[in-house]
């Protein structure tokens, strides 16, 4: 009964109760009571991958930061360019500590007068502190009234435009504030599978319609945590709290790319947020340990935890997989995880130790399966 | 049929029991991507995790449910991993142990004691 307890202290999204009238397996995660599954993972995997998955990512969290100068003041608590981020744009962050290490990873998107965030739910608290800490002179809120939905595959585009207006003339990375049935809608190009898509913040009260009418669309399927780690994965996307964390750095983690050129050494905003001496080093000075892909060349997964080795019986652990699973889409597992700069070339064969014996498991280039973004 | 508290069942011809899972356990793993089946000709003791399986989501172990030797493994559902969630209780049984005592099975859940686990 320790469970029933539990859940009592978990938090329910605005879309709960179409969860359960779905059929959804419910577990708690991040705090929250979320569906991992309704019909099944791979089901729900392949119709993402084919048609239209419906997630509800309303844990996510949402914060509005406003006032003059909030462009240069989030610039000072991560490595991107945020100053010079259009009206109607996102773009993909992370704030640093001062050791170079990742707080959090986020989207940021301009709305015109202001910035809004979208921060994972593991790190919400963390992250208004840490604002509300480093940029006194803006004003952060925490959005509690919305929800989110992620509508994500090849058909997301067709269907949200039958509900909502213009929402097809947007381009990938594209952000607007628009106005519908569902009240005002925060709609992003972009997501979490690989996948065409679109990211929909929604007044809570709202949010079960707009739900259940894209729901009503035979091409949209409801998908749950499971299907959505499974994309996620073999779209190569790190996972904070698994793939990454406070003790990992921007380049070590392969995001280096998410760094600008005008922040990095030799640009004009060189700099000027936590721990640019130890991140901007990077660039020059390789780290020794890389995030790299991984596939298993068997069909057993390599799991978060399995511990990496450079031969069959070499006694000295190099890495370690920090997230893995099968994956639907390749038929076959795959995972990420962390190994020193001298064994993360793609082809490199190393050894993952699954209960006890070292199966082969292949250094690989990620996306493990391409990005299908409408650029 | 017989069936553990673990939820697989048990069939028994002569001295042999076939092993498999029920319905209740296919659908809680959820779709099933790999089984690590044991080597024929071992001798295995009750409770030894002799099994892998793997879901999309986690791994989990099946136990012998008694003593004895393996003499027969599935190998389709090596193949066809799948196939434990289309037919758990049929085709895509796990493995076969030759048993020293028929009697031993009468110590296991029958169908409907079975089911009263489930509530």
């Amino acid at each position: 009964m320790a469970q029933d307890t539990e859940t009592l202290t978990l938090e329910r999204t605005p879309l709960d109760g179409l969860h359960r009238a779905l059929g959804a397996r419910m577990v708690p995660f991040a705090g929250w009571d979320m569906p991992v599954q309704y019909a099944g993972v791979m089901a729900e995997h392949n119709a993402t991958r084919n048609a239209a998955g419906l997630f509800d990512v309303s844990h996510m969290g949402q914060i509005l930061i406003e006032g003059t100068g909030a462009a240069e003041a989030l610039e000072s608590v991560v490595p991107q360019a945020i100053v010079g981020l259009r009206d109607g744009r996102q773009r993909y962050a992370f704030f640093t500590n001062d050791n170079g290490g990742l707080i959090d990873d986020l989207m940021v998107s301009h709305q015109g007068d202001r910035l809004y965030l979208v921060v994972n739910a593991s790190r919400v608290a963390v992250d208004l502190a840490h604002l509300r800490t480093r940029l006194p002179n803006v004003a952060v809120t925490h959005v509690t009234d919305r929800a989110m939905l992620a509508l994500q595959g090849p058909q997301a585009s067709a269907v949200l435009s039958r509900f909502v207006a213009s929402a097809d003339a947007m381009r990938f990375m594209d952000h607007r504030v628009i106005s519908s049935d569902y009240g005002a809608l925060f709609i992003s190009r972009s997501g979490y599978t690989g996948e065409d898509g679109f990211e929909i913040s929604v007044p809570a009260d709202r949010a079960e319609a707009l739900a259940q009418d894209l729901l009503s669309d035979e091409q949209v399927t409801p998908a749950g945590l499971g299907a959505r780690d499974s994309l996620r994965l073999e779209s190569g996307l790190c996972l904070y709290c698994s793939d990454i964390d406070e003790g990992t750095t921007p380049v070590a983690a392969g995001l280096g790319w998410a760094i600008q050129r005008v922040r990095r050494a030799g640009g004009d905003r060189e700099g000027g947020f936590p721990g640019a001496n130890i991140v901007l080093r990077e660039f020059l000075h390789p780290p020794e340990r890389l995030r790299v892909g991984l596939r298993p060349e068997g069909r057993a997964p390599m799991r978060a935890g399995v511990s990496l080795y450079e031969t069959k019986a070499s006694a000295e652990k190099l890495g370690q997989v920090t997230s893995g699973t099968f994956g639907p889409t390749l038929g076959a597992p795959v995972a990420m995880g962390y190994v020193p700069a001298r064994l993360s070339a793609p082809g490199t064969r190393l050894f993952g130790e699954v209960r006890g014996k070292r199966l082969p498991v292949i250094v690989s280039p990620m996306p493990f399966h391409p990005h299908a973004y409408n650029r | 049929m017989k069936y553990t508290e673990d939820h697989e069942w048990l069939s028994l011809d002569g001295d042999i029991v076939t092993v498999g899972i029920t319905e209740h356990a296919a659908e809680q793993l959820g779709d099933i991507v790999f089984v690590e089946l044991p080597e024929t000709e071992t001798m295995v003791a009750k409770g030894d995790e002799i099994v892998v399986i793997e879901s999309v989501k986690a791994a989990s172990d099946i136990a012998a449910p008694l003593d004895g030797e393996v003499v027969e493994v599935n190998g389709k559902i090596v193949e066809n991993p799948a196939m434990v969630n289309e037919d758990p209780t049929g085709d895509a049984w796990f493995f076969r142990i030759r048993i020293e005592d028929a009697g031993l099975l009468d110590g296991f859940l029958d169908e409907d004691e079975y089911k009263a686990t489930l509530d």
